[in-house]
């Protein structure tokens, strides 16, 4: 089964729409879409200096991101302005990633598969990672999922509550790096976010618990992946962009049914 | 044993001393009040106590196994996450939906079980707040200026509320609060902060001493002083004499 590319793709996508949809909610909750661009920016830098160092791109990308994440998280601390701060750190790893790839001379790399993803070319060594780590992912999500609630809700209602609001922050900052350096592959790093943010934002709607966003959004996300997949074969479009216009379009038909259904959203 | 027992603390913020040489102690079933100006560091005592800011000096004891129930003043989320009173009532306290139904018949406010919390009203709010505090059976609730945004008759009963549940649960009660003229019926002792402890007691001892006055105004009751600076409504001196009477 697996020897089909299109199969592979498959579950390549639907691996990362289930990691990406409970944290995407977080990531909508907490108003972190501009942090996840800058930590999925970042990791094409990860990946310019893996093909220099000739080791695993997937490495090379978890381990930049984690750092992005983890400075722009202890920086933000510290009181600095955030949006200035990621609007910095984002669009410069990426600039400094792309003229680090450009120097790169001996290697031919398709510079298109990691900005948009090359979903077709997943291998079945890229799918046990993306699946190892979506499951990672999912795991630390929903064995802090409480905690990471009351955080975000309010932060002194954690520590009453005898929790490290930290910590919490912590293993999403976790979560968002290991999703990035999977993601890659699938819709690449300029559409990471998307996929992160959108279907989550699409179940929104029709969601009246955070549970239940979460589970409706990796549905919302899987059902992209496939679709969109199917699509791109039919219509010779790229497949990355495919599946977030797929994504996308479920959000606005969802946004006008909620909207339709109650007033206030 | 106190419950809480607060030991010469300072807190810094950058270079600024926000509280410097605070004594605090809580023990069972009182209400104290902290009153003082903005930027007194009222809010940063009680972080120091929940433990979200590392004092600088001295040190801030809990009793083993101390169970807190907080009451914030709002809670920071966006519309965006959806979730429903009886699901917030349920995350921070792990229990029933029908000690949910029970807390918040008790505050009066039972048919909200499945409002949206985004979709209540201040009032609503801060009672679910509270209903959701005191379903975990805390040993001392922390309330941080949780009346802000109500009227005059809603601050009134949810301090009612708070009474009656001190006299129930026999738990401790320590708030930071603006409401000076429901300060001085309801809390067994006031602290007035303006970095430091400036003055501390009973609420008439508090009422009369210059300190309080300089920070609050000097008229006989300080508290009616200040409260006329905020509304003028004709109503209101026979409103806050109902409140005391009620309250008392």
């Amino acid at each position: 089964m697996l020897d089909d590319f299109m199969t592979r793709a498959a579950l390549a996508g639907i691996g990362v729409a289930l990691a990406a949809a409970p944290l995407g909610c977080f990531v909508v909750w907490r108003r972190m879409a501009y942090f996840g661009d800058a930590t999925a920016h970042a990791a094409i830098l990860g990946i310019a200096l893996s093909l220099a160092l000739d080791v695993s791109i997937f490495a090379g990308a978890l381990l930049v991101s984690l750092l992005m994440a983890w400075t722009v998280t202890r920086l933000s601390l510290r009181g600095y302005a955030i949006d200035t701060l990621l609007g910095v750190l984002a669009h410069s790893t990426l600039a400094v990633g792309l003229v680090v790839v450009s120097f790169l001379s001996g290697v031919r790399i398709d510079l298109m598969a990691y900005l948009f993803g090359d979903i077709l070319a997943v291998s079945r060594a890229d799918l046990a990672i993306i699946w190892g780590g979506a499951a990672l992912v999912i795991a630390l999500i929903s064995w802090r999922w409480v905690p990471l609630l009351i955080t975000t809700l309010n932060e002194e209602l954690a520590y009453a509550s005898g929790l490290n609001p930290n910590r919490e922050k912590l293993i999403l900052t976790l979560a968002l790096g290991i999703t990035v350096a999977v993601a890659i592959k699938v819709v690449g790093v300029l559409l990471i976010v998307a996929m992160l943010i959108i279907p989550s934002a699409a179940a929104r709607s029709l969601a009246r618990t955070p549970e239940v966003m979460a589970v409706v959004g990796g549905v919302i996300g899987m059902i992209s992946a496939v679709v969109g997949l199917r699509a791109a074969y039919i219509f010779d479009t790229p497949t990355g962009p495919s599946i977030v216009c797929i994504a996308s379009i479920f959000f606005v038909i969802f946004s006008i049914i909620g909207s339709v259904r109650n007033k206030r959203f | 044993m106190n419950l809480i027992s607060v030991e010469d603390i300072a807190v810094r913020y950058g270079g600024n001393i926000v509280l410097q040489n605070v004594d605090l102690d809580i023990e069972q079933g009182e209400i104290v009040t902290v009153v003082g100006p903005n930027g007194s560091g009222k809010t940063s005592l009680l972080k120091a106590i929940i433990g979200a800011i590392e004092p600088t000096k001295g040190r801030v004891t809990l009793k083993r196994g101390l169970k807190i129930g907080y009451v914030p003043q709002r809670l920071n989320f966006n519309p965006a996450l959806p979730i429903t009173v009886e699901r917030f009532m349920r995350l921070t306290a792990k229990t029933e939906r029908h000690s949910c139904v029970i807390a918040l018949e008790k505050a009066g406010v039972s048919e909200l079980l499945k409002e949206q919390m985004s979709a209540l009203s201040g009032g609503q709010f801060q009672r679910v707040l509270l209903a959701a505090a005191l379903l975990g059976y805390p040993d001392v609730l922390l309330l941080d200026e949780a009346t802000q945004g109500l009227d005059q008759p809603g601050s009134a009963s949810f301090y009612r509320q708070i009474e009656t549940v001190r006299h129930d649960t026999g738990c401790a009660v320590l708030m930071i609060s603006h409401d000076l003229h429901v300060v001085m019926s309801a809390s067994d002792r006031v602290i007035c902060l303006n970095g430091h402890v400036c003055c501390a007691g009973t609420p008439a001892v508090v009422a009369s001493t210059p300190e309080y006055k300089a920070l609050f105004g000097d008229g006989t009751d300080g508290a009616l002083a200040l409260y006329r600076h905020e509304h003028d409504h004709d109503h209101h001196n026979n409103q806050s004499a109902n409140t005391n009477e009620v309250a008392l």
